[in-house]
């Protein structure tokens, strides 16, 4: 780690003006940026702290739908009561992720921040091909080490997975980010790598995240995060789907859909082909089954990481079947 | 090293806490439970200066040339350390003592043989300024061609070692000629010990006396190993080493990254601290080396075994030994009147494999714990069944007796509160929901190693006892089991002992590994508490100026610190009155676990090498402890993920001298033995023969969440053979036989037969 000077900032204002100077970074939660400052990828030279501003950690959550400033901690966000009966894949997805000590510092904001696990990515000392690090110096993924790799909206560029689940959520439920003036669909706030992987998110110098808005909805109340991983705790999704569902008055029939991918793509990935199949279909355990193999089309693997391929559709089936159970 | 000046136990201790075989609650808990406990890179000296290691970013070829212009240039830099600046040092034995080739040895490499080998270090005044200057470093590298791991073409079939040959009966025939014959191929990948507390030390030179705080599993090896390389005398150094966050025999020897630091201090006259960063935890020292096994059984209809034929290859370094004994458990579990075993190892570009708890045992129970639930299948007969049917009576290998061998009494207690009685035997007919369930059984052993230890034991003016030794507490509980041990033997509350570990200045012991330290040091302590039991009653009935003179009584009785007649018929004193009285202001003894009459040399030898240690078949009995896990898994059926829902297992460790520590252990080897199951896998880059997941969120240990309730029973009895007080191995025999057994248990859900660790969900979807 190098040294950096450390700027508190006074307010949003200051603290934006701040971190867009060169070579300045915005410091919350620091779960992930002092992670990466250890392992040599973020090399900051100042530090704009914004943990002591106020009025940004606060969580609103009324029949409109959930108003979570960038601030509010993933641990108080997973145990909010009204995030719980209204979101509850917004809960589950922030529950399943990390550990107790990391969620209880790390922010919202940071999270929709965080950044890929790609082992190439963060050992620059060994691995000097990265076009994420540095563009143009290419990939060293590609041909390693792939288990946990993308097998969606990858490119010739990087293949590396974006490991989070809060987002995977957020981009089921239409939730918009708050960049000050500006807010986005989360959606389109995570990029694909394309020939420009080093760019991840649509956020522009001297914006700052200051909340997200997750619109309330029948879908959003009946819903759920499924994460698979090897281990019950503390690792990433080997894959995950947030859904939510509401039927129509029989109780049968599928009026909203809402299916989204975690620890299989590049970015948050809404499988809107499997919505499309079974929107307007009675819940069957054979037509969940069929439509959730929608889930990876265009998937392409990196030998290690075919597995997500196969177990993509298998996740997201037993999500819905899983929700329609409790009718 | 460390005075506990806190009370000992708790009140879930119990009755007879305090006594050996009570269930006295650590002692040393407290002081690490609020921070007290003060590790070993943790003493502030005046004028630390910082180091930091640079490590190859090739696993094999030649440094061309190392840039340090920019690091020299770095704010707080001091010194830069290369293979051409670092001073030279003379090449130490290895541990067995063999003598050494006299030529020098660098700890920084020129010629690169693994991925992370040190080339360069960095001292500066502050960690972060090492760290920052360590970063400008720039080594260039002549590459050559790489041989990643034993699936590598280039890697061959390895070296022979007859050493590990174990042959009787014809066992190639016998299973020509077998009604039932099974045969496959066991493999387990590069495991890690991963232990909380880094490697690291402070190293600070005086004149030409060396101070090493440092954490260990060995100080008086690993203090000979400084004495060597710095070619002083041995008394010259000094290890301190009072508390271990983990070791899991990965801090046993001194290490490369040692010579670095204390060669720095040295050059500089100032103390160094150095720390492994997480990352360089995975390539500074071996992990458990990966393994092959191909396990052949020809058995009769009936399943009774009459040939096996084992073949084996460990990996090692391209310049580095490590043999991984993968026929000790083969060799021995169970009857069979043909048997082949042969063993090959195989150079690859790694740092050389290390010890990890229970090596050779572990991954050879794997093979053959396996091999025999795939006969069972096979012949169709329980799985527990054909181990009882194929029972050895005796040492098959050694043809002893066996000192103990509870492992029957371990099956049928593990049975029983498992509930195996009621095990459905088909495959993937246990379920509920999208869980198949399955319940497995494997058994386990460690052998019973034995060595030498020595302890002085005092009794102090004010009546309490003082226990010293150079053996070591890393968490088994070795404070806590020698205060019981001399405040049961001298007769006072273990509240009134005080143990003083970790100090290569106090009496010597040998290796903490291989589940031999309890043994050897409560005999030792023993030995010099009863010693000065007999000075204290001896001054009682014979100093004239002692208030039991009169009575002219053959002995007295030593009880909570009083000392009494008998009968009680005469004076009630304590020690401290005792003391006063005869005017002395403390009695002390020595006890150890030598041969009597040793030299000096052959005790130096003892306590600095592992060459004396004695073998567990020495004599007329086979010494071994025993175990028997049953687990039941649950396998998601569409997700292939694994979860172990209930662990009973059934120990023979002999007799336990606080059953609450033992328990406690076994149940750590038990969780260990789930990662590996489950979990635990070096992963390597095959282009760059580089470990991808050196860090503790890539390389998956179990938490919390992956662990269940964990039943263990003792079903061990006292094995005088084995030690002193009847003890024998606790520490490593627990992880062996569980992944074989939760490997049988995902076979009894899944109908699939995994042979390769760790069972990850790709093997099962």
């Amino acid at each position: 780690m190098r040294d950096f000077s450390y700027f508190r900032a006074s307010s949003v204002d200051a603290a934006r003006q701040a971190a867009a100077l060169p070579g300045a970074m915005l410091l919350a939660g620091g779960t992930t940026l002092i992670d990466l400052a250890k392992c040599g990828v973020a090399e900051p030279e100042t530090l704009v702290d914004i943990t002591h501003l106020n009025g940004l950690n606060s969580i609103e959550v009324n029949e409109r739908g959930a108003t979570i400033g960038a601030l509010a901690r993933m641990g108080h966000v997973a145990d909010h009561a009204d995030i719980k009966s209204r979101f509850p894949a917004v809960s589950e997805a922030l529950w399943q992720a990390a550990s107790a000590q990391i969620r209880n510092m790390a922010t919202i904001g940071g999270n929709l921040m965080q950044r890929t696990r790609c082992p190439y990515f963060r050992d620059p000392g060994n691995f000097s091909a990265c076009n994420k690090r540095e563009p143009g110096s290419g990939c060293s993924a590609i041909g390693g080490v792939t288990r946990g790799h993308a097998v969606l909206g990858a490119s010739d560029a990087c293949i590396a997975m974006y490991p989070g689940d809060l987002a995977v959520a957020l981009v089921a439920f239409d939730a918009t980010v708050h960049l000050g003036e500006r807010q986005i669909p989360v959606d389109d706030f995570f990029l694909l790598p394309g020939t420009t992987p080093d760019r991840e998110h649509a956020i522009e110098p001297g914006e700052m995240i200051t909340a997200i808005e997750i619109p309330g909805s029948s879908s959003a109340r009946r819903s759920t995060y499924l994460k698979i991983r090897d281990r019950q705790s503390y690792e990433f999704a080997a894959a995950s789907a947030a859904v939510g569902i509401e039927f129509e008055a029989d109780g049968r029939t599928i009026r909203d859909l809402r299916v989204a991918l975690g620890g299989v793509a590049t970015k948050p990935w809404r499988a809107r082909a499997v919505e499309a199949a079974l929107i307007g279909k009675v819940l069957e355990p054979d037509t969940v089954r069929a439509a959730s193999l929608l889930a990876v089309e265009g998937a392409v693997d990196h030998g290690a990481n075919h597995y997500k391929i196969e177990l993509v559709p298998r996740v997201v089936a037993r999500a819905i079947l899983k929700l329609g159970e409790t009718a | 090293m460390t005075v506990h000046n806190i009370r000992h136990g708790d009140a879930s201790d119990g009755a007879f806490a305090e006594a050996v075989g009570g269930r006295l609650s650590r002692v040393d808990g407290p002081a690490k439970i609020t921070g007290a406990a003060k590790y070993a890179v943790e003493q502030q000296l005046e004028g630390l200066a910082y180091a930091v290691l640079v490590g190859s970013t090739i696993a094999s070829g030649k440094v061309l040339a190392i840039d340090t212009k920019a690091a020299e240039a770095a704010p707080g830099m001091l010194q830069v350390l290369t293979p051409d600046t670092i001073i030279s040092l003379r090449t130490a034995a290895d541990w067995f003592g063999t003598p050494p080739p006299d030529k020098p040895y660098c700890p920084l490499a020129r010629d690169i043989t693994f991925s992370g080998q040190y080339v360069a270090a960095i001292v500066a005044e502050t960690f972060e300024q090492a760290v920052a200057a360590a970063a400008l470093v720039k080594v260039s590298y002549d590459e050559t061609s790489t041989i990643v791991d034993l699936s590598d073409a280039k890697a061959g079939d390895g070296i022979p070692i007859d050493a590990m040959t174990k042959e009787w009966g014809d066992a190639q025939g016998a299973f020509a000629s077998a009604p039932v014959r099974i045969c496959a191929a066991y493999n387990t990948p590069r495991e890690y010990q991963a232990p909380m507390e880094p490697h690291g030390l402070i190293a600070r030179w005086e004149g030409d006396k060396l101070t090493v705080w440092e954490p260990s599993q060995w100080l008086d090896g690993m203090a000979r190993t400084y004495a060597e390389w710095f070619d002083v005398p041995f008394e010259n150094v000094r290890l301190v080493s009072p508390y271990i966050g983990g070791g899991f025999g990965s801090k046993a020897l001194a290490l490369s990254h040692g010579a670095v630091a204390a060669c720095a201090a040295k050059m500089l006259s100032r103390p160094v601290r150095l720390v492994m960063t997480r990352p360089q935890t995975f390539t500074g020292y071996g992990g458990r080396a990966a393994t092959r096994q191909t396990v052949t059984i020809g058995a009769d209809a009936d399943g009774k075994i009459q040939s096996i034929v084992h073949r084996s290859v460990n990996e090692t370094s391209i310049d580095g030994m490590w043999v991984e004994p993968l026929g000790s458990v083969t060799s021995i579990m169970y009857s069979t009147p043909n048997f082949s075993s042969k063993q090959n190892v195989v150079r690859v570009n790694s740092v050389v494999p290390g010890a990890m708890r229970a090596p050779g045992e572990n991954p050879s129970a794997f093979g053959i714990e396996c091999a025999i639930d795939e006969l069972a299948y096979e012949v169709g007969i329980d799985p527990l069944e054909i181990r009882l049917r194929n029972y050895a009576e005796q040492d098959p290998h050694a043809k002893k007796a066996w000192s103990t061998r509870q492992l029957r009494e371990a099956f049928a207690a593990g049975a029983e509160r498992f509930g195996w009685a009621r095990r459905s035997p088909e495959p993937r007919s246990m379920r509920d929901g999208n869980q198949l369930i399955g319940w497995g059984v494997a058994a386990g052993t460690y052998p019973v190693r034995r060595a030498y230890g020595e302890a002085i034991v005092r009794i102090l003016a004010d009546g309490s006892v003082e226990v010293e030794s150079s053996s070591i507490d890393m968490g088994q509980g070795t404070y806590t089991i020698l205060a019981q041990t001399a405040a049961e033997t001298v007769g006072v509350r273990a509240d009134d002992v005080v143990v003083k570990l970790g100090d290569s200045r106090f009496p010597r012991a040998g290796v903490t590994g291989g589940s031999r330290l309890a043994g050897v040091m409560t005999g030792a302590v023993y030995k010099a508490a009863s010693s000065a039991l007999d000075q204290l009653v001896g001054l009682a009935i014979g100093d004239p100026r002692s208030p039991f003179h009169p009575l002219q009584a053959n002995t007295l009785v030593v009880a909570n610190g009083r000392i009494a007649s008998p009968r009680g018929d005469g004076p009630d004193v304590s020690i401290a009155e005792l003391l006063k009285s005869v005017g002395r202001d403390h009695i002390e003894a020595t006890g150890d676990t030598m041969p009597e009459n040793s030299t000096p040399e052959e005790r130096y030898k003892n306590y600095t090498t592992i060459a004396m240690a004695l073998p567990h078949t020495e004599g007329d009995y086979s010494r071994h402890s025993w175990c028997a896990h049953f687990i039941e898994v649950r396998v998601d059926e569409d997700f292939g993920t694994v979860r172990v829902s209930r662990v009973v297992s059934a120990l023979d460790s002999g007799r336990l001298y606080n059953p609450k520590l033992a328990e406690s252990q076994w149940k750590g080897g038990i969780i260990m033995g789930i990662g590996q199951a489950l979990l635990e896998e070096g992963i390597v880059d095959r282009r760059h023969g580089r470990i991808v997941n050196d860090n503790l969120a890539d390389y998956l240990v179990p938490t919390n969440a992956d662990i269940p309730d964990i039943e263990v029973i003792s079903v061990g009895i006292p094995d005088l053979h084995s030690s002193v007080l009847g003890g024998k191995g606790v520490g490593e025999l627990a992880i062996v036989g569980v992944a074989p057994a939760i490997a049988n248990a995902v076979f009894h859900a899944t109908g699939k037969r995994i042979r390769d660790l760790p069972i990850t969900l790709e093997k099962l979807i």
